[in-house]
C-alpha cells in the first residue's frame, strides 16, 4: 500500500546562523525530577480505593485447561472480582497479521508462566491467598522444548488452527546469484552460530493502574513502550469504543523493547477494575517479569561467505533457525530482520537468507535491543575476520575495502543515505590504539573489530494507513512558554529532552522555556511509540514542522513591529533580534506576545511520515528505513589459559548518529547499547530446564541475582566517539541512536579472542568451559600438524 | 494480620505509622508514608534500587523489616533536598547526564551519597567497589562515574571538571 510522505526533510542547517541549543551539552529536560524521587513511575500511582490484583500462571509447558472454577476464590473476604479467559476471548497480537494471543489463556496454555486467571483484592497478600484457591484442571501435553523438534513434529501443535504446523514463519530471498558467486569466489568460510536467549531486565518490572470513571472511560496508566498499541488492543479486546480509553505512560524504568507487546496484565487490570468497580494495580513480581520476556530470540545461523583475491565480498548466504518461543509476538518482523538489516555498512553484490522461526513452549520472544540483528550480525562479522585472516588483509582495512558508500541501494533494494562507517573505523581505529596492538600484544591478550548498521526507524507500518507516523502539537504561551505535547515515549533514552531541543532551537528559546506534555493519549497526538529507533528521525521532524510553522509567525509579528523583513528576524537564547542589528532585539517572551494579538492564539501541529523506502518485494519494506547508522566497535580482551575467563577491560565505540541533537544522550545510548552486549558475550543466559519432567520448561534464573546483569565490576571501560553524517531524512540531520551501538560489542569480542590465542569463538555464551575446550582443540590441532 | 505502630524519624520528622508486621521497610515508605522515591526492582535484595540510609547508613530497604527502624533515623532520596535545593550528589547526577530511565538511580545516589560523606577522595576504583551492589541497566556506568567523581570534588571544596561544568550550567 502507497502511503503519501509527509514533511520529510527540513534541511540540515540551523534556522538561525548557529545552533544554540542543538549539539549543546545540556541536561536533560525531565531528570531532576528523577535526581529528587519525585517522578513517578506506574507503581508510584496510588488511587482511592485501589485495589491490588495478581495473576495466576500455569505451572505446565504445554496443557490443555480442562476447566477452572474459581469459586472459592471469590468467596475469599477482601477479594472483590475474579477474572478468566473465557472473559476475553478475542485473539491480539502485536502484529495484527498474526493474532495468536489472548489476555488469560482460554483453552490452552503454552509455557510456564502463561497467565491463568487474575484476582483483584484488597491487598497483594489477599490477591496471593486467592490465587491458591483456585482449581485448575489440565490436560498436560508434550512440551516442545527444541526448536529442531518444532520443525519435524507438530502432533500436537502449539497452536491447533496454525497452518504451518509449528513453524511461526518462514521468509527465504535471494538476491543475485549466490551459489554461482560463491563458487567463483577465492576464499569461501563456511561455520556454524549459535545465539543465545537473553533478557531485558529492565530494574522496573512491569506494572499497571486501571480506573473506570462513572461515565465508563477506561484509564490506563502502564509501563509500556507503545502506548498507542495498547490503546488498540485494549479497546478491541474489552470491545470498548477507542475514544473511551485513555493510556497514559507515566516514567518508564527501562524497557530495550521488552515493554512493546500488549500484555495479558494490562488487559486483566482493565478488566478487574470494571467488575469490581474499583481501580486495580497490578505490579509484576521481578520472576513474573523474567517469565514475560519477550527477550532476543536464541538463533542457530549456518553462515556461508566469499571473498574475491583482493578481499572483496562475492556472496553471503545464511540459514538460521530462530527459537520464538510460545506466541508470535513481533516474530514476523523478526524472521525477516535476521536477514534485511545485513546489508552494510559492506557491500554485498549477492546475498541470500533463509530464516524460520519456530514455536517451542517457552517464555515467548521479542524484540529486544537491536531486534533481530544483533544475531546475524555476530556471525557475519566473524565471517568477515575469517576471510581478512585468510588472505592477510588487516580486519578494519577489509572492512574499508568493502565499504558499500553513500547513497547507495543494497542489494536488497535498501536506499542508504548518509554514512559515516569509514570515520567510525577510523575513530576506533586511532583511539584504541590498533596498529601498535593488533598482533603485538602479549600471549593471550587481543584487540578486534566489528562493524554494523541500524534503521531510524521503518518504513513498515504495523498497521497500514494514510496518518502520519510521528504528530505532534506545540503551543505558545504570552508567558514565553512553550508546550510540547507528543505521543512519544521516554523509557530512559532522552526523547523527551530531545522533543524539546528542537522546539527550543527553532523558536528561539532556551531549555527551561519549553515543557513537554507526553504519552497521554487524551492530551497528546498518535506517536507510534519507542521501537524501531524510530523516535528523533520521526517525531523530531515532526517537531521541526511544527516549531517552524510558529517561528514564521513570530517572526513575522517581530518583523512588523521594527519595521524589517520577517526573514531578517533571528530567534535565539530567549532574544528576537535584527539580524542587522542585533541591538535591536526582544525578548521571545515579547515576541510571542505580538504574534498572538497579530495571529490570535498560538498553536501548531507538525507531523511525519516516512519516504517510500524499500524493495518492490513481498517484505521488501521491512528493514527499509529513512535514514541508517553504522557503527564500529574496538575491543580489547584478555584470556585466562587456566580458568577460560574472559576479560574485556575496554571498548571503543564510534557511532555515526548524524546530528547529535543531544551528545550527552548520544553518549550515553552508545555506553548503555555497549554495554548491554558485551554482556550478552558471557554473563547473561535466558535459558529454560530442557529435561522431560516436571521441571521442563522451567525458567533457570528468573531473579537479577542468577541472571547476572553486569555490575560495576563486571563492566568494561567505555569509550563513545561521536561521529556525525549529517544526514538529509532526519531532522537537522539527525539518526538514531539507541540500538546500533549494540551490535558489534560481541563480534568485537569474539574477534580479539582470535587475536589473542588464535581461536574462533562461535557458539554464544562464552563460557569458561568452552573457552578451555577451544584452547584444548587448538592445541590437538598444533600437535596434529608438528 | 497482626500489625504494630512503629515510631522512627523519617527525613527529619518523628513518624507514628501503623503497619503490618511483616512489612519491611520499603513498603512502610512507599506505601505508607507515600515516599515513593526509593523503587523496587526485585525485592529481594538483588538489585539496590531499594538504597536509603537508616543513621546515615545505606541499607537495602527491601531486606529490612519496618519494625527494625524503631526510634532511628531514616533518609530517602526525598530527604536529601534541603532548602538550598537538590543535594550535591542529585545536582552531579543531572548535571553528567548519569540518569537514563532513572529507576535506579535513587538507590545508586543514597549509595554515592554515603561515600562522598565518608570519602570524598574516592577513586574509581573505590567508587565501583562502593556502588558494586546497584544494578543500573541503562548507563553502563560511565557517566554515574563522572557524577561521583564531580560530587568528590566539590565536597573538597574544588571547581567542577571542565566537561561537566559546561552541564552543569545549562
Amino acid at each position: 500500500m502507497e502511503r503519501k510522505s509527509i514533511n520529510r526533510t527540513h534541511g540540515p542547517d540551523a534556522p538561525h546562523g548557529e545552533f544554540h541549543r542543538v549539539g549543546k551539552r545540556a541536561r536533560k529536560v525531565d531528570s531532576m525530577a528523577v535526581a529528587t524521587g519525585q517522578a513517578v513511575y506506574t507503581d508510584d500511582i496510588a488511587l482511592p480505593g485501589m485495589l491490588h490484583g495478581k495473576i495466576l500462571r500455569s505451572p505446565h509447558a504445554h496443557a490443555r485447561i480442562r476447566s477452572i472454577d474459581t469459586s472459592r476464590a471469590e468467596a475469599l473476604p477482601g477479594v472483590h472480582a475474579v477474572v478468566v479467559g473465557t472473559e476475553m476471548p478475542e485473539r491480539y497480537g502485536v502484529i495484527p497479521w498474526t493474532p495468536d494471543e489472548t489476555a488469560l489463556a482460554v483453552d490452552k496454555v503454552r509455557f510456564i508462566g502463561d497467565e491463568v486467571a487474575a484476582v483483584a483484592a484488597v491487598d497483594e497478600d489477599t490477591a496471593n491467598a486467592a490465587l491458591r484457591l483456585i482449581d485448575v484442571d489440565y490436560e498436560v501435553l508434550h512440551a516442545y522444548l527444541d526448536p529442531h523438534e518444532s520443525l519435524e513434529k507438530h502432533d500436537p501443535a502449539i497452536h491447533e488452527d496454525n497452518k504451518k504446523g509449528n513453524v511461526s514463519k518462514h521468509v527465504l530471498l535471494e538476491f543475485g546469484e549466490v551459489d554461482a558467486a560463491l563458487e567463483a569466489s577465492e576464499v569461501v568460510v563456511e561455520d556454524d552460530y549459535v545465539f543465545h536467549g537473553t533478557a531485558h531486565a529492565p530494574i522496573e518490572p512491569h506494572c499497571a493502574v486501571a480506573r473506570w470513571s462513572g461515565d465508563g472511560v477506561l484509564t490506563l496508566w502502564s509501563s509500556t513502550q507503545i502506548p498507542h498499541y495498547v490503546h488498540r488492543l485494549l479497546a478491541k479486546v474489552l470491545e470498548v469504543p477507542a475514544h473511551r480509553v485513555r493510556i497514559v505512560q507515566p516514567y518508564l524504568g527501562g524497557a530495550f523493547g521488552g515493554k512493546s507487546d500488549p500484555f495479558g496484565h494490562e488487559f486483566c487490570a482493565a478488566l478487574l477494575a470494571r467488575k469490581a468497580g474499583r481501580p486495580v494495580k497490578l505490579l509484576l513480581t521481578r520472576e513474573e517479569t523474567f517469565y514475560t520476556h519477550r527477550g532476543r530470540h536464541p538463533m542457530e545461523m549456518r553462515f556461508r561467505s566469499g571473498c574475491d583475491a583482493d578481499g572483496k565480498i562475492t556472496a553471503v548466504d545464511s540459514r538460521i533457525l530462530i527459537d520464538g518461543g510460545s506466541y508470535s509476538s513481533f516474530g514476523l518482523v523478526t524472521t525477516y530482520y535476521s536477514g534485511q538489516l545485513l546489508c552494510g555498512p559492506s557491500h554485498f553484490p549477492t546475498y541470500r537468507f533463509d530464516s524460520t522461526r519456530v514455536f517451542t513452549n517457552k517464555p515467548p520472544c521479542g524484540p529486544k535491543r537491536g531486534h533481530g540483528s544483533v544475531q546475524p550480525r555476530f556471525a557475519l562479522e566473524i565471517q568477515l575476520d575469517r576471510m581478512a585472516t585468510q588472505l592477510g588483509i588487516d580486519p578494519i582495512d577489509f572492512r574499508r575495502r568493502n565499504w558499500q558508500g553513500e547513497n547507495v541501494t543494497t542489494v536488497n533494494g535498501q536506499t542508504v543515505t548518509s554514512n559515516g562507517f569509514l570515520q567510525c573505523l577510523d575513530a576506533v581505529e586511532r583511539a584504541s590504539g590498533w596498529k601498535d596492538k593488533r598482533g603485538k600484544l602479549p600471549p593471550y591478550r587481543g584487540i578486534g573489530i566489528a562493524g554494523s548498521m541500524y534503521i531510524s526507524g521503518t518504513n513498515y507500518c504495523v498497521y497500514p494507513n494514510d496518518m502520519p507516523q510521528a504528530g505532534i502539537l506545540v503551543k505558545l504561551d504570552r508567558s514565553g512558554l512553550a508546550t510540547v505535547f507528543t505521543g512519544t515515549s521516554d523509557i530512559g533514552q532522552g526523547c523527551t529532552s530531545v522533543m524539546a531541543t528542537l522546539v527550543a532551537e527553532e523558536l528561539g528559546l532556551r531549555l527551561d522555556q519549553v515543557r513537554v506534555v507526553a504519552a497521554d493519549s487524551d492530551l497528546c497526538p498518535v506517536d507510534l511509540g519507542a521501537y524501531s529507533s524510530r523516535i528523533t528521525l520521526m517525531a523530531g521532524n515532526a517537531a521541526v514542522d511544527a516549531g517552524r510553522k510558529l517561528r514564521k509567525q513570530v517572526q513575522d509579528a517581530v518583523g512588523e513591529k521594527l519595521g524589517i523583513p520577517a526573514g531578517q528576524v533571528m530567534l535565539a537564547d530567549g532574544y528576537a533580534f535584527d539580524r542587522e542589528d542585533g541591538d535591536r532585539r526582544l525578548t521571545t517572551q515579547e515576541a510571542f506576545q505580538l504574534a498572538e494579538a497579530k495571529f490570535e492564539t498560538l498553536s501548531a501541529s507538525g507531523s511525519y511520515n516516512t519516504p517510500e523506502r524499500g524493495g518492490d518485494y513481498r517484505g521488501g519494506t521491512i528493514g527499509a528505513s529513512p535514514a541508517y547508522s553504522f557503527t564500529a566497535h574496538v575491543a580489547e580482551v584478555e584470556v585466562d589459559p587456566e580458568t577460560g575467563e574472559i576479560h574485556v577491560p575496554k571498548l571503543w565505540i564510534a557511532h555515526d548518529c548524524g546530528r547529535a541533537i543531544s551528545p550527552v544522550q548520544v553518549e550515553g545510548q552508545i555506553e548503555g547499547s555497549t554495554y548491554m552486549g558485551v554482556a550478552e558475550v558471557a554473563l547473561e543466559h535466558h535459558e529454560v530446564y530442557g529435561d522431560v519432567g516436571a521441571e521442563a520448561g522451567l525458567h533457570k534464573r528468573p531473579s537479577l541475582l542468577e541472571y547476572t546483569i553486569p555490575t560495576t565490576l563486571d563492566t568494561p571501560e567505555l569509550e563513545a566517539l561521536i561521529v556525525e553524517s549529517i544526514d538529509p531524512e532526519g531532522p537537522y540531520g539527525a539518526k538514531e541512536a539507541g540500538e546500533g551501538p549494540l551490535h558489534g560489542s560481541l563480534p568485537a569480542v569474539a574477534n580479539a579472542l582470535y587475536d589473542a590465542c588464535g581461536i574462533w569463538m562461535t557458539k554464544l555464551p562464552f563460557t569458561p568451559g568452552r573457552v578451555l575446550a577451544a584452547l584444548r582443540e587448538k592445541r590437538t590441532a598444533e600437535a596434529g600438524v608438528s | 494480620m497482626p500489625s504494630r505502630l512503629l515510631h522512627f524519624r523519617l527525613n527529619g520528622d518523628d513518624v507514628e505509622i501503623a503497619a503490618p508486621d511483616h512489612w519491611t521497610l520499603l513498603e512502610v515508605v512507599r506505601y505508607r508514608a507515600g515516599l515513593t522515591g526509593s523503587k523496587q526492582g526485585c525485592d529481594k535484595g538483588d538489585c539496590g534500587a531499594c538504597t536509603l540510609h537508616v543513621d546515615g547508613r545505606a541499607v537495602l530497604s527491601c531486606l529490612t523489616l519496618a519494625a527494625d527502624v524503631e526510634g532511628r533515623a531514616v533518609t530517602t532520596i526525598e530527604g536529601l533536598v534541603g532548602p538550598g535545593g537538590p543535594d550535591v550528589v542529585q545536582d552531579c547526577f543531572d548535571a553528567a547526564g548519569a540518569l537514563q530511565c532513572g529507576f535506579c538511580q535513587p538507590g545508586m545516589m543514597m549509595a554515592a551519597r554515603q561515600l562522598v560523606t565518608e570519602n570524598p577522595d574516592a577513586t574509581r576504583d573505590d567508587i565501583k567497589a562502593a556502588l558494586a551492589s546497584n544494578l543500573c541497566r541503562c548507563t553502563g556506568y560511565t557517566k554515574i562515574y563522572e557524577a561521583v567523581e564531580n560530587a568528590c570534588r566539590r565536597a573538597r571544596g574544588e571547581a567542577d571538571a571542565p566537561a561537566t561544568a559546561e552541564r552543569a550550567a545549562s
